[in-house]
């Protein structure tokens, strides 16, 4: 795709994106209203459409699916991250023993970062402090050694959202 | 089906305000910054999508029938929100951690008083 196709296609795509997000937002469907939203999604669409369409990777649409995939997985860690926090915070003596670790990953991309870097504050008993995207490093803290170890030791996360970006150095 | 709805409301309702609750009590009882950060981080995304959740499916089946079209397309919006407090929560979470480890407020270790 040359460069200019790619930008005219970043455009539609946000253009497209920005209307629907308008006529669900306003459910108006009259002359005034759905004018207004083509005239606003035009210029927002033109300004920004850098932002939601960013040009670097590939097979987008792979990554897109599996990632949906990935979400529904998230989900159930976060149900259970919090009656992991809720154990520990009504337990009559609070079973808390909070360290920091770091450690690396093979992950790059800004977007893999910020999903395993969010994904991490979202399960139990982890929250980021610091990412090097240079380096992949994390330096996360843990409110107990379990949660440590689950990212140090076992890696099931980190292996997780390496294979749905296809990052697995 | 309008009666079953209104008890799934208020069980997601009540599972939500219990949450919440869970979140502002680790807030008062855990000794220091970072962990109190771990109870109001993760416990009101939770609570919150589970009450947005109830006010959604409560909306739908018993508030929104026959109405106009933009008060049926108000469950769109709060599917909105669901997916902004997801993605911003963790994000402000991390943030306040960043910025506390960064200007070094100091953690607390096992057998250390409480702060």
């Amino acid at each position: 795709m040359s460069d200019n196709s790619g930008k005219v296609f970043g455009i539609a795509v946000t253009f497209c994106a920005m209307f629907l997000f308008w006529l669900l937002l306003s459910g108006m469907l009259d002359a005034l209203h759905v004018g207004a939203g083509l005239i606003c999604s035009l210029i927002v669409a033109l300004i920004s459409h850098d932002l939601l369409v960013t040009g670097e990777g590939e097979k987008r649409l792979v990554k897109a699916f599996r990632f949906f995939i990935y979400l529904w997985w998230e989900l159930w860690q976060i149900i259970l991250a919090n009656f992991d926090v809720t154990y520990r915070v009504l337990h009559p003596k609070m079973p808390i023993d909070p360290v920091i670790i770091e450690f690396e990953t093979p992950l790059r991309s800004d977007f893999a970062l910020v999903t395993l870097a969010n994904s991490i504050t979202l399960t139990p008993g982890t929250i980021t402090i610091n990412v090097d995207p240079a380096k992949g490093k994390f330096q996360v803290h843990a409110i107990a050694q379990a949660p440590a170890d689950a990212l140090t030791v076992d890696k099931t996360m980190q292996s997780k959202v390496a294979k749905v970006f296809m990052e697995e150095g | 089906m309008v009666e079953l709805i209104v008890v799934i409301v208020t069980i997601l309702l009540a599972a939500g305000v219990f949450f919440m609750l869970s979140g502002a009590i680790g807030l008062l009882r855990l000794p220091d910054f970072y962990t109190r950060l771990h109870a109001t981080g993760k416990c009101d995304t939770l609570g919150e999508v589970l009450i947005i959740f109830g006010l959604l499916l409560y909306h739908i089946f018993v508030y929104s029938p026959g109405a106009e079209l933009s008060v049926q397309l108000v469950p769109v919006k709060l599917l909105f929100l669901i997916g902004f407090i997801f993605l911003a929560n963790p994000t402000a979470t991390h943030a306040i951690m960043k910025a506390a480890y960064n200007t070094g407020v100091k953690p607390w270790k096992k057998g250390d008083p409480r702060m």
